[in-house]
């Protein structure tokens, strides 16, 4: 990640090509941080998006989704 | 820069899919929804976390898996349909270093596989299966599976599974758990994040269980297909806890993993020099280069009872073959009986790839019975030759064909082995020309089949030119 965004929250990073819009990672999300977006990635997919706060670095979204490239979760260590 | 840590994709799996193609070069060919990425990157994190990658070889089945190593940064093979624990057992007993995982579906494990998977798993092999279960055959588009549910809808049952004509799901970690050798057997779901975190630890153990060379691990996924039960992800998430979980009950059926010892097996020699040992190919015996021309191809059929050096003749006319650089293929076939049933083989020589050994039709015959005349004369072609005994006496030969009644049996009693009459009929074949081989080549088979037999080899030598002179004066 670039160093302007370094924050003292985790956050995660989805990839927009590699999510296929199933939802598994909207249900799983136990902040409810996440959401269904309305643009199309390059193949006509809807994906994911994380809504820019409240994440706390739980990996869940990360384990349901059945892409291994479409999500990240980056947790500082303070 | 603040230091983090991150959750993400495992050494285990490939950053790129290059081999798939395709849009999208870093995601699955997988539907949305699917549970097998999810299966993919838990086994994937689990050979990182047990510095087991190097070591792994991923068994690839038949099924929407069927393309697990465009995926899997271990070894990988591909292999026939319900046959992974088989190739598995192949991997696990020539390496015994290798890490074994065979990645199956309901499909490939539970219906074509059957006995492949329950003959690994009562050998104890050392095998971790991972097999997928989502009660449907994917990849063929969503038919009956062996472990459907009674009443599921699928495009082969498509007004509900009915006992009555098709059985009920069939339980496989139950019906494995009743062996006495796997060290391992559990299931688990992956329908959603509780369910996945207890599945990833299952998971950890079964290859956990492969590191410590212990034995055979089986763990059952219970898995959605959205794509094929038609379902949104989250409708097939509540199917698979209340639905699929009342059949295929959650949890450990065994577990041997503390008392279990680890399998240690015979190390195998792949030296080369052993290999050539094996198989007879010491540098110091390597076939002669006759270079002799030739284009097309030879289909020869040997026939008589058991004894009388039939599989044997066919053998040497194919080393001849091999002697001078042909395509050979040499096909035995013989009935059950030990003793005095008959037998017959089929032996091809030719300039190209031989794709079937089978000869349905011949351009020689050779039989030394009645019998043997009977059943191929039929198959010989129009103007093919028919070497035949001279004591079968007269025979009713069909036209177009030249049949020759060879004294084979006389001979060779008189040249001092009654074995030999093959090696007559062989001298006369020589003479006759038909084979395209020269007496070098012959010589050449001929001497690898009495290989460890030298005073055998004279004789026969000299019974091959009897044969050989026979030949020219008679044909």
């Amino acid at each position: 990640m670039s160093e302007t965004q370094t924050q003292l929250e985790p956050y995660p990073v989805i990839d927009p090509l590699e999510c296929k819009a199933c939802g598994r990672c909207i249900v799983a999300c136990p902040k409810q941080v996440l959401a269904m977006g309305t643009e199309l990635n390059q193949r006509g997919y809807p994906f994911a998006i994380y809504l820019g706060s409240g994440c706390i670095g739980c990996g869940n979204c990360y384990y349901t989704c059945p892409e291994p490239n479409a999500v990240t979760v980056h947790i500082p260590l303070k | 820069m603040t230091k983090e840590k991150i959750i993400g994709r495992p050494q285990g799996l490939y950053p790129e899919f290059p081999r798939k193609g395709g849009a999208a070069p870093t995601a699955t060919h997988y539907c949305p929804g699917c549970g097998h990425g999810i299966v993919h990157k838990l086994i994937g994190e689990a050979l990182e976390q047990l510095g087991i990658q190097d070591r792994a070889i991923t068994i690839s089945p038949v099924g929407c898996t069927v393309f697990a190593y465009y995926y899997f940064d271990t070894g990988n093979l591909q292999s026939a349909h319900g046959r992974a624990q088989a190739v598995g057992t192949g991997i696990s007993r020539s390496q015994d270093d290798a890490i074994v995982l065979s990645y199956q579906g309901d499909g490939d494990l539970a219906s074509i596989g059957l006995a492949e998977t329950l003959h690994a798993a009562n050998r104890g092999e050392k095998i971790a299966v991972f097999f997928v279960n989502n009660t449907v055959y994917g990849m063929t588009g969503g038919q009956m599976a062996p472990t459907t549910l009674v009443g599921e809808k699928t495009s082969t049952s498509p007004t509900g599974r009915d006992p009555l004509e098709t059985g009920f799901p069939i339980h496989m970690c139950e019906l494995i758990s009743t062996l006495r050798a796997p060290v391992f057997v559990e299931r688990v779901s992956v329908s959603d994040i509780s369910h996945i975190r207890k599945a990833k630890k299952a998971i950890f153990k079964a290859l956990e269980i492969q590191r410590d060379k212990k034995g055979y691990a089986f763990v059952e996924i219970l898995s959605p297909c959205p794509t094929n039960l038609r379902m949104s992800p989250v409708e097939n998430a509540e199917f698979v806890n209340e639905q699929m979980e009342r059949e295929f009950p959650l949890g450990n059926f065994r577990d041997r993993s503390a008392e279990a010892e680890a399998i240690v097996r015979r190390e195998s020699d792949y030296a080369k020099a052993n290999l050539d040992r094996l198989f007879h190919l010491e540098d110091g015996r390597k076939v002669p280069e006759t270079g002799e021309p030739f284009h097309g191809k030879v289909q020869i059929k040997i026939a008589g009872f058991g004894g009388q050096g039939v599989l044997s003749l066919g053998l040497i006319i194919a080393r001849g073959g091999v002697a001078a650089g042909r395509q050979v293929s040499w096909y035995p076939s013989y009935g059950p009986e030990q003793r005095g049933g008959t037998s017959n083989c089929a032996v091809i020589l030719s300039d190209e790839a031989i794709g079937s050994p089978i000869v349905y039709r011949s351009d020689i015959l050779v039989a030394f019975n009645r019998p043997s005349l009977d059943k191929f004369v039929k198959d010989v072609r129009e103007g093919g030759l028919i070497l035949y005994d001279g004591t079968i006496g007269d025979y009713d030969f069909p036209a177009g064909v030249r049949a020759v009644a060879v004294p084979a049996q006389r001979v060779a009693q008189e040249a001092g082995s009654a074995k030999a009459l093959n090696t007559v009929m062989l001298g006369v074949l020589l003479a006759h020309g038909g084979l395209c081989l020269s007496a070098l080549s012959i010589d050449g088979g001929l001497a690898e089949s009495f290989e460890e037999k030298p005073k055998l080899l004279e004789l026969n030598r000299r019974i091959l030119e009897l044969g050989r002179t026979w030949g020219r004066e008679n044909l």
